[in-house]
């Protein structure tokens, strides 16, 4: 089945993806949304993994594991990263990172 | 060899009580502290009695002639094998004597605190202190090398700052304090400089070694070595300029009369009876070796004795503040001891000044001790410290006034008081050295005898002053101590000093010689009948009399104006030509450099923190477009 799909497609659509990721983290000013983008790079990045292990080495589950991996430690990043952020709200009564700069300097 | 290791604990026992007092002092009641340093002291006091009778009377010490002996020693400091610093106790004739002096007067005026500093704030700071400074003393007596002893030495000097500055909220207590530790850390100056310079030519620091008559000291080789005098006579003039400060001899004396400031058990203590002779103990201390090694140096420390005792007895007959005319008394009278030392030879007969001089430094600790409390009663009772304010004090305080007047006798030499003894042995030893020295302690006798007669008239006696409230005499812990003085003032004289303390430990025979004794009692009594006539009854005598002598008593009144002088050379000369410029320099030059080190990196990183802008974002952006163009300048390099 997968062999009829080009890999090219899978690399344009993590690509793509990737960009995305990278473009909302660096223009938006919300955090949750910035945690979503880097939720879209680990994603396009799993894709990647997952897309090169099945093409290039089929016999092999290394790429397969290693998102498993990224999987998990993202969802304790996310754990992580949105506690921050409900301290950040209830400190600064905002979630904007252009007023969260009380320790710049 | 006899045991004496326990006087260690004699410095050792006033130490842990001012850390005791010093660290828990403010959790108990103030009179709890004032006895624990007493009854502290008392065994201390009991320890140095047993020592005395020990080392004078049951170890029969005397047969061979008295020897110091070295009760303990511990090297304190290794720092080369050649150059070690060791700490210890010594035991001889002018270190048990001290012991005695010390311990008994610090005990009196501990009693007498109890009463005097009662209801004053800092009541167990002002006992922590006193039991500071008497273990600084006590250890600066039972020093076994020179250096231990000038550790105790600015010990002393500090706590003597301390004790002064005690009312640290009157300004002038404040300066006081500060021009004590100046004036005598300056004199100390001269001191280390001696020290060095001795023991850099002896290579060692031990007492008993420098004062050996064999030891390297005093077998040095001598010779011009710079001004015509030899090395050795350098070292030691330097050593007792160190004495000079400590002992406010002319012209380091300035400190002295301002030190009243301080309360004045206080100067009971430490600016009569037994700091200020510290320089008196210091020559007698390294006596052989002043006689035997550089008689120049002695006759330095003779004429700075006479030409002090002379300088203050004239300045004590014109001033008001009662704590003041004591001061140039004591000045006067250290004065005499220093003279006694100078005018010594060594051994025998010829020794008879050391004796005298230590014999003076014994009995004056005790009637001057006994007059400083004395004056504490009066200022208590009056409130006042000027002499215009008092008068017809006798009816109110018969007890201070009956030992006042005993100490004034005694001061003054009239037989059979102590006094009398010590100064006519210190006499005699000048009559056989030098007359014109002789002359001027025949004046300054009678002079003592006159400023002492005034002040005590002027208390007790003249105009009957009204006051806001009757006088009343003080309580008994205040005036028992001026009993116990009092009978020690009376009956020190009895003392056979000329078998205990002699130059070189062997007893030798002295005699009064009634030649010299009997005009010294005259002329004596001359002062004190001059004192009757001008100020028994208030009458315009003394007022007649200073319009004689015109611009003679105004320089007298204001202290020959060496405070001036020392203000003019200090401000006018020294700040100026030299603190100004090095300040200057200090400011502008070294600080500037710092300064503009400074204000560079300041500059600079001003420039360069806005790439640490804390903005995540503003990071992605650099480190994605980074990321970028590296992609692209691989990609472009790997085409071609």
């Amino acid at each position: 089945m997968t062999g009829s799909i080009p890999i090219q497609y899978f690399l344009i659509i993590s690509t793509l993806m990737f960009f995305i990721g990278i473009y909302g983290f660096l223009t938006r000013k919300n955090l949750i949304t910035m945690l979503m983008s880097i939720e879209l790079i680990l994603n396009s990045v799993n894709i990647n993994f997952v897309t090169f292990n099945k093409y290039l080495y089929p016999q092999n589950l290394q790429g397969h594991f290693f998102t498993l991996i990224i999987i998990a430690i993202a969802a304790a990043e996310a754990a992580v990263a949105i506690a921050i952020i409900i301290n950040i709200y209830r400190n600064f009564r905002s979630i904007d990172v252009d007023n969260v700069d009380e320790m710049k300097f | 060899m006899v045991d004496y290791t326990y006087t260690l604990l004699i410095p050792l026992i006033p130490f842990l009580l001012f850390i005791f007092i010093g660290l828990t002092g403010h959790k108990m009641k103030p009179i709890v502290s004032g006895l624990i340093g007493t009854s502290g002291l008392a065994i201390a006091a009991i320890l140095s009695y047993i020592t005395a009778i020990r080392y004078f009377w049951t170890d029969h010490l005397a047969e061979t002639g008295y020897k110091s002996i070295k009760a303990f020693e511990i090297t304190w400091l290794h720092l080369t094998d050649k150059l070690t610093i060791n700490i210890g106790a010594l035991i001889d004739p002018i270190s048990v004597m001290m012991l005695i002096v010390i311990t008994t007067v610090s005990l009196m005026v501990h009693i007498y605190s109890i009463g005097y500093m009662k209801g004053e704030r800092g009541y167990h700071r002002f006992f922590s202190f006193l039991s500071l400074f008497s273990f600084s003393m006590l250890g600066l007596v039972l020093a076994t090398n020179i250096f231990q002893m000038y550790i105790f030495w600015e010990l002393v000097g500090v706590s003597s700052f301390l004790l002064i500055g005690f009312y640290y909220e009157k300004p002038s207590a404040v300066a006081a304090s500060k021009k004590a530790f100046i004036v005598t850390r300056f004199a100390d100056l001269g001191f280390l400089i001696g020290i060095l310079i001795l023991s850099f030519n002896t290579g060692t620091f031990d007492f008993q070694l420098l004062t050996s008559p064999t030891g390297p000291a005093i077998t040095m080789p001598g010779g011009a070595a710079f001004m015509g005098m030899s090395v050795l006579t350098w070292s030691l003039i330097f050593i007792f300029m160190g004495g000079a400060g400590k002992s406010a001899m002319f012209p380091l004396h300035v400190w002295l009369p301002d030190a009243m400031e301080g309360p004045t058990p206080v100067s009971a203590l430490i600016h009569a009876a037994t700091m200020v002779v510290a320089g008196v103990y210091l020559v007698a201390r390294l006596f052989p070796v002043y006689a035997l090694g550089a008689p120049d140096a002695l006759t330095v420390v003779a004429w700075v004795g006479g030409i002090s005792s002379l300088f203050a007895a004239i300045i004590a007959c014109t001033q008001t503040d009662i704590k003041r005319v004591l001061a140039y008394s004591t000045m006067s009278q250290i004065g005499y001891m220093m003279l006694a030392l100078g005018v010594s030879g060594y051994g025998g007969h010829d020794g008879l000044g050391f004796m005298a001089g230590n014999f003076h430094l014994f009995t004056h600790a005790m009637f001057k001790a006994l007059l400083f409390l004395g004056a504490g009663a009066i200022i208590h009772a009056v409130h006042s410290n000027d002499m215009k304010d008092m008068g017809g004090l006798r009816k109110y305080l018969p007890i201070t006034h009956a030992t006042f007047l005993i100490a004034c006798i005694t001061i003054a030499g009239i037989p059979p008081l102590s006094g009398f003894w010590s100064k006519d042995e210190i006499m005699v030893a000048a009559w056989h050295h030098n007359k014109i020295l002789f002359s001027i302690e025949y004046l300054v006798a009678g002079l003592t005898a006159f400023y002492m007669f005034r002040l005590y008239f002027s208390i007790f006696w003249g105009k009957a002053t009204h006051y806001h409230h009757t006088p009343h005499e003080a309580p008994y812990v205040m005036t028992i101590p001026l009993m116990v003085l009092a009978f020690g003032a009376v009956f020190a004289g009895f003392l056979p000093f000329n078998e205990l303390v002699t130059s070189d430990g062997l007893p030798f025979e002295a005699h009064l010689d009634w030649s010299i004794a009997i005009p010294s009692v005259l002329i004596a009594l001359l002062g004190i009948g001059g004192a009757t006539a001008m100020y028994m009854k208030s009458n315009g005598l003394p007022d007649k009399l200073a319009g004689v002598f015109g611009n003679g008593y105004k320089w007298a009144y204001h202290k020959f104006y060496m405070d001036e002088v020392y203000l003019f050379v200090t401000k006018k000369i020294i700040f100026r030509y030299i603190s100004q410029p090095v300040a200057w320099f200090d400011r502008h030059i070294v600080d500037g450099f710092m300064n503009l080190v400074a204000r560079t990196v300041d500059n600079t990183s001003n420039l360069i923190k806005n790439f640490q802008s804390g903005r995540l974002q503003q990071y992605g952006y650099v480190f994605v477009s980074g990321a970028i163009a590296l992609v692209l300048i691989f990609v472009y390099l790997w085409n071609f």
